[in-house]
């Protein structure tokens, strides 16, 4: 049988080029683009080129018809890390949402650079997802090759659906920063096979931190994203929800030991 | 950091506005609008100082082959010269393309 092609790969494609493969073909509209220039005020002082997104694509497009917030994240620009000004577009377009919002995050986490502001930033998005998820859904896509930690890992958690694939991992601390602060024997952040096996996308489905596992294709995460909008409203899963079962299991098989 | 400016006068103006490439390592984005005064002109950011004379001489080529007049901005990290000429080149081709 042959292989099924697989088309443009996601992990490939640049953050409008995956925009615009998840929105219906032509509708996404891009808002406060490149020649806005939104630029960070904070990097060129310390010596750093801004682009002219910040790292940041936001718009609106159509999702099945339905007019719905788009936000991308671009993992090649400072490592993805999230700063004030694209901070600032990712919560005004979540904010104006009415029904739902897919975010493709590939983040390492907030812009060391601009500090307070960045972690501000990602505090106006988790309330921006809070409010938005009540009435419609909140799809996170983590398949990039930088995947999502640290700061937009919180707000990753609040989604209420997580597409993933195997070329992602997502935690809190990414593996240089375990290692760092527990040392190499804790965790080795040279050991690919370790990551992968701990954080990546394949592992978090299993492990139930993320909903679905898609293959490295901007059309099959296409079609992922408008599967799991499609859902009714009790499919959708905070963490809260995603990690009760994981809670549920380890305490029916834990022993208590009591210290006389 | 530093800015650097190329400009050469004359050329058949763009009409539309196109945006290539991310500021990651040996990339960079290029800007290209219609022009804001007669000619062509370039204005790069870069974090690497110090390659004045080579940015000077590739970009200098490109306009030569590029009888166009534009405004573009380049913001540039540690991009070789190659790259930055197929970077333009890439816009060049997306602001004269017909719509689609």
């Amino acid at each position: 049988m042959k292989p099924r092609d697989l088309g443009v790969r996601f992990a490939e494609a640049d953050a409008r080029e995956r925009l615009r493969a998840i929105a219906d073909v032509g509708t996404f509209r891009e808002l406060a683009g490149p020649f806005a220039r939104l630029t960070s005020p904070h990097l060129a002082a310390q010596g750093l080129v801004a682009q002219s997104d910040d790292g940041v694509v936001v718009g609106r497009g159509r999702l099945d018809g339905a007019d719905v917030a788009l936000a991308a994240m671009t993992g090649e620009f400072l490592g993805g890390s999230l700063g004030e000004v694209g901070g600032a577009k990712i919560a005004a377009v979540l904010e104006r949402a009415v029904n739902g919002a897919v975010l493709v995050l590939d983040s390492g986490g907030i812009r060391l650079q601009e500090a307070n502001l960045g972690i501000l930033a990602v505090a106006e998005i988790c309330d921006a997802i809070v409010a938005l998820r009540e009435r419609a859904p909140v799809i996170a896509v983590v398949a990039g090759r930088v995947g999502d930690y640290g700061g937009m890992a919180i707000a990753l958690t609040l989604c209420s659906h997580i597409v993933t694939s195997e070329v992602a991992r997502m935690g809190l601390n990414g593996p240089q920063v375990i290692e760092q602060e527990a040392g190499a024997d804790e965790f080795d952040a040279s050991n690919r096979v370790l990551i992968w096996r701990t954080t990546g996308g394949e592992r978090r489905v299993t492990q139930g931190h993320a909903d679905v596992l898609a293959r490295d294709s901007c059309s099959e995460i296409a079609a992922d994203v408008r599967r799991v909008f499609a859902l009714p409203r009790n499919a959708r899963r905070t963490s809260v929800e995603r990690l009760r079962p994981i809670v549920d299991a380890a305490a029916a098989t834990a022993t208590i030991t009591r210290h006389a | 950091m530093q800015e650097i400016i190329v400009e050469r006068a004359g050329g058949e103006s763009v009409l539309r506005r196109a945006h290539v490439g991310v500021v990651g390592s040996g990339n960079l984005e290029v800007l290209c609008e219609p022009p804001s005064t007669g000619g062509a002109r370039i204005v790069v950011h870069t974090t690497v100082d110090g390659f004045e004379p080579i940015w000077r001489a590739t970009l200098e080529r490109f306009l030569a082959n590029r009888p166009i007049a534009a405004d573009f901005e380049i913001n540039d990290f540690g991009a070789t010269p190659a790259t930055v000429t197929l970077r333009l080149e890439q816009v060049v081709e997306l602001v004269l393309e017909p719509e689609r």
